[in-house]
């Protein structure tokens, strides 16, 4: 009934569903993307900043104790955590924000769930002095303190969004109304696989870059590939840009790991593919928790960046077509992760990551010293050590 | 000819401008949108804009907002509305022009909607965030039961989707007169003269002209070069304002302004 042979569908998903007044504006950012994405000169200029100023490539890291304790597959960690700002969030905000420059727009809007896109964008935008405006959820800025004061620091404006659930979703719907109102000199910086037609696209190829080098980095290795990728999934810009590389290679598992949060019941978690059905939210047909009468459901995670009622329309279509697997990971099981990755590595991930951790810590056993997992770390977990010290008193 | 089509065919033939009010149906209430739906067409509506509660209504400014969330606190459906206008419809003669976003829509089922709507007094169905070109089958599916579909265009509408979209729509095209999202304004832009002269030039359908339209007094300069004034916030925060006792009475009245300011401007030519 709804057309769906445009451009930007992933199958049946995707697609550009938003008023009239951003058609024109996504049409001149998608055709601007497309020109860009073949200019030598654009993606030179990429290359340098990712290299020199957020710090790529990445390591992918054995760990090692992980896998003794473990027992199975050898467990691979690609550290995005050890990006410029503290997640992969900072490779899609530098090549939309080199975009938005070319388009000759100077006034960068943006929203941000845990903060991570945020202070990624607000980052850029310092780096290269464009006015930036960030809309959060003031659920998000309480529980995500660290990261407001960050980008407060780095010359940007939040703005609390007091309307709905008062988080990501409410932000998106607030930077949309900023876009739709200011579109003339106004450029939106997405910051995940989602919203209307090239945003999904376009996110994917700033991120795939995870995957590229990280399919590299273990063939280097190992001399092989891995049985499985895995990644956490809320709009799911991190677990796209690992899987892209990957999806040609049959053989190698694409797990998608979603927010089970405190429940099943629908407002208790963010698992999308296991509550929801497909429908439209933010411009975009894809898999949505929502209630019979199609309002959008209130979700809830332990942590801010998986706390979204829709999902990338990519990974609905990876999953419709059987290429990937999605799955999901409750708060508290999340939360073990987080402190177990701490303790037998060192390495402090964010909570988001931390529900990757513990897939992977469920799925290893399934294999043998021969096999290989990649996970996506796609963020440091400092931002996320007061909420976690709040939740758990000081105890473990 | 649609009802839509019937009315605008009337106001041109008479010389007349035509008010399209929007509520928000379950706003205040359900009883409320009832009496504001009969009340409103007495006061002399060309049509009415019934808006479909919606739980993220990205396209919507604050006063909008604030009566979808209320109206969903109720737990207003979409077969409420419709219930309402069936009521509604079978006591006044306006034409009536579902409002929504598009998930409801969705979920409630686009082949049950049109079947369900064309039983319920439905002249019209406006969905903000399908573009018109994404819509041509849903389109051709209301124009065999007699209803429309009501598109947008949008300053930022080039030419050439100005023509396509003129080519899909129905009833009347609902112009958008400034970027931004719904509500009200201190003065009119004249992105709007512009995109409503654009459209001329493809079209010989009636333009409404929405988004900021508070006063008789901005509409007098919108009938100018259109065809209607579609009132959305303003009306909707005057039934805030009135509490739900009164707001059939004073929305009616506010309305009975546009209506009168109509009357009583000097006559206005034809394009």
């Amino acid at each position: 009934m709804v057309d769906t042979s445009g451009p930007g569908f992933f199958g049946p998903f995707g697609g550009r569903f938003v008023p009239e007044t951003l058609v024109a504006p996504l049409d001149e950012l998608a055709s601007s993307f497309d020109v860009a994405r073949k200019d030598e000169g654009f993606r030179d200029e990429l290359k340098e900043l990712l290299q020199n100023f957020s710090g790529r490539p990445t390591p992918l890291y054995f760990a090692e104790r992980l896998t003794e304790k473990l027992g199975g597959a050898r467990v691979y960690l690609k550290r995005e955590d050890l990006s410029h700002t503290g997640s992969h969030k900072i490779n899609n905000a530098l090549g939309q924000v080199l975009l938005a420059r070319r388009m000759g727009k100077r006034r960068i809007i943006a929203e941000t769930g845990a903060g991570q896109h945020g202070v990624a964008t607000a980052t850029v935008c310092a780096r290269f002095g464009l006015e930036c405006v960030v809309y959060m959820g003031s659920e998000d800025m309480a529980r995500q303190a660290l990261n407001v004061f960050r980008m407060r620091l780095l010359g940007a404006e939040v703005r609390a969004v007091e309307t709905g659930s008062r988080t990501l979703k409410d932000a998106i719907n607030e930077a949309l109304r900023d876009w739709v109102t200011n579109v003339k000199d106004t450029y939106y910086l997405l910051g995940s696989a989602l919203g209307p037609h090239p945003y999904p696209t376009m996110v994917r190829e700033f991120q795939r870059v995870i995957g590229d080098e990280a399919r590299q980095q273990v063939m280097d290795q190992e001399g092989k590939l891995p049985v499985a990728a895995v990644a956490c999934v809320g709009g799911g810009s991190n677990a796209i840009g690992l899987f892209t590389a990957f999806v040609p290679d049959q053989d190698v598992r694409l797990i998608g790991v979603e927010a089970g949060g405190r429940g099943e019941g629908l407002g208790d978690h963010a698992a999308r593919f296991a509550g929801g059905r497909p429908g439209v939210l933010q411009g975009t047909y894809s898999f949505v928790l929502q209630d019979e009468a199609g309002q959008i459901a209130a979700t809830h995670s332990v942590s801010a960046g998986l706390d979204y009622a829709a999902v990338g329309p990519e990974h609905a279509y990876l999953r419709e077509t059987g290429r990937a697997e999605y799955t999901s990971v409750t708060d508290d099981e999340a939360l073990r992760a987080f402190h177990e990755l701490s303790e037998l590595e060192g390495i402090i991930p964010a909570l988001e990551s931390s529900h990757a951790v513990s897939y992977v810590m469920q799925i290893a056993r399934q294999y043998t010293p021969k096999d290989v997992i990649v996970m996506n770390l796609s963020g440091r977990g400092d931002k996320d050590v007061n909420s976690v010290l709040e939740r758990e008193g000081g105890q473990k | 000819m649609s009802a839509i089509s019937e009315v605008f065919r009337t106001l041109r033939s008479e010389g007349r401008k035509g008010v399209i009010p929007y509520i928000t149906a379950g706003y205040p209430s359900l009883e409320v949108t009832h009496e504001l739906l009969v009340k409103l067409a007495e006061a002399g509506a060309t049509a009415i804009e019934v808006g479909v509660p919606f739980s993220d209504p990205m396209a919507d400014g604050p006063v909008i907002q604030r009566a979808c969330e209320a109206a969903l606190k109720h737990g207003v459906r979409l077969h409420d509305v419709l219930a309402v206008t069936r009521e509604a419809q079978k006591k006044t003669g306006v034409p009536l022009v579902l409002f929504s976003y598009l998930n409801p829509l969705l979920q409630y089922g686009l082949e049950k909607l049109v079947r369900d709507a064309a039983a319920s007094g439905i002249a019209g169905v406006l969905v903000t965030d399908i573009p018109a070109d994404g819509a041509t089958r849903f389109a051709a599916l209301l124009r065999q039961n007699n209803m429309d579909l009501i598109s947008l265009i949008a300053p930022t509408s080039s030419d050439e989707r100005l023509q396509r979209i003129a080519a899909t729509a129905g009833g009347f095209l609902y112009a958008v007169s400034r970027n931004g999202v719904t509500g009200t304004r201190d003065e009119m832009s004249g992105d709007a003269r512009e995109l409503v002269r654009r459209t001329r030039q493809f079209t010989d359908m009636p333009v409404a002209l929405g988004f900021g339209i508070s006063t008789p007094q901005h509409a007098l300069e919108a009938w100018e070069f259109a065809d209607a004034v579609i009132v959305g916030s303003a009306i909707v925060r005057e039934i805030e304002e009135a509490g739900e006792a009164k707001a059939a009475h004073r929305t009616a009245a506010l309305v009975r302004r546009f209506v009168e300011a109509r009357q009583t401007a000097p006559s206005i030519k034809e394009q």
